[in-house]
């Protein structure tokens, strides 16, 4: 019960983008299409959730252990950019099909904010490793479903005659604003 | 004339915010009153303009193929100074940008800044394209934040003019959406005319 509140917590009622605004680049970047909006958000959901669990060990077993903590933000974004190297390297390895799925958003994520953004969270949230897991999935989940969402708009969109000085990023910001407003209807459920 | 422009094209010609739409997170998320949205920016201008001075002074020292992770140490050094004098000396604005100070390091205006300016210009361009750009932002929000303060709490700068309560939603998230969708789309119709 406590995991299922978390995961409505994270997903609706605090969702990333629209609430807490972490991961705006991408949510503005690649939303033209859904599918590209599912692939990066495939690759982000992956991404994450392997970030945190990595962080966390990191966190609890060096940083915290050596005393180490002013070193955090510098640990986490090295640790998250050889890891989004890695899984790129090894993806290319075994599995083709997911690689040319995936692979082109991987070098994107290194520079989405949401993915450190979580990492941080989950370590001052103090949540234990498997809250910090579901948070983390839970969270990557939102992102995507927003993406989705604001790209299934978006195709809409080219269909409408919009202002000129208004198209493209502007007109996107506005649809996600009231995203947002229909997103704050969830307040109150869970926590 | 050409060192000038270095300076001046972050404000309105090349704003980060407005024109280039980098650095949207901590826009949308820190300016819910003026003074927080001109913190973040002074914040960002001082890791810019550090990370431009380094890495213009020791960008023929990196090779090539480490360049980027060799610019994201730098920049996350930076932060960290940002993160520990703000803990210091500004305790309230570090709680209220909570988060959004270590996540400068992935602000894609100073990484932007760092390989398309300083690493291939000299010390003295890289420094004020990197105040400039870094002005150029604390500016835009300042003006995001101002925007909000008046219309959501009829206040600026935490002096109240307004008797009672203004538009909610400007404070919560969908007006940030919304006042940053209607700014650029202003600095759109500026440029064009």
């Amino acid at each position: 019960m406590e995991y299922l509140l978390l995961i409505i917590s994270a997903v609706l009622v605090n969702n990333i983008v629209l609430a807490q605004f972490l991961g705006v680049c991408p949510f503005l970047g690649v939303s033209n299409k859904v599918s590209t909006a599912a692939g990066m958000s495939g690759a982000v959901t992956f991404v994450m959730v392997l970030a945190t669990v990595v962080t966390y060990l990191i966190q609890t077993y060096i940083l915290d252990a050596l005393g180490l903590g002013f070193m955090q933000t510098i640990t986490f974004i090295l640790v998250i950019a050889s890891l989004v190297q890695m899984v790129e390297i090894i993806l290319k390895k075994i599995s083709q099909p997911l690689y040319q799925a995936l692979g082109i958003f991987l070098p994107l994520i290194t520079t989405n904010c949401a993915v450190l953004g979580v990492a941080i969270l989950v370590i001052r949230k103090e949540y234990n490793l498997l809250e910090g897991v579901v948070y983390s999935a839970a969270t990557a989940v939102g992102f995507g479903l927003a993406l989705v969402l604001l790209a299934g708009i978006r195709e809409q969109l080219d269909l409408v005659d919009v202002p000129k000085g208004m198209k493209g990023v502007p007109v996107s910001l506005i649809i996600a604003g009231i995203m947002a407003l229909a997103f704050m209807g969830f307040t109150g459920i869970g926590k | 004339m050409n060192q000038m422009q270095n300076f001046s094209k972050g404000f309105i010609k090349e704003n980060p915010l407005l024109v280039l739409v980098l650095g949207c997170c901590p826009a949308l998320a820190t300016t819910t009153s003026a003074l927080n949205g001109l913190g973040m920016g002074i914040a960002t201008t001082f890791v810019l303009l550090g990370s431009n001075v380094v890495i213009s002074s020791i960008s023929n020292l990196i090779p090539d193929k480490v360049r980027i992770p060799s610019f994201i140490v730098i920049i996350a050094s930076f932060v960290t100074i940002v993160e520990l004098i703000m803990k210091a000396y500004t305790p309230v604005l570090f709680e209220k940008l909570g988060i959004f100070i270590p996540l400068i390091v992935v602000n894609c205006i100073v990484l932007g800044r760092a390989e398309a300016f300083a690493s291939k210009n000299s010390l003295l361009s890289s420094i004020l394209d990197g105040l400039g750009m870094g002005l150029g932002f604390t500016m835009a929000l300042g003006i995001l934040g101002a925007f909000r303060e008046i219309a959501g709490n009829g206040a600026i700068f935490n002096y109240k003019f307004h008797e009672g309560d203004g538009i909610l939603v400007f404070i919560l998230s969908p007006g940030a959406f919304i006042a940053l969708g209607y700014l650029i789309a202003l600095v759109n119709r500026i440029r064009k005319t």
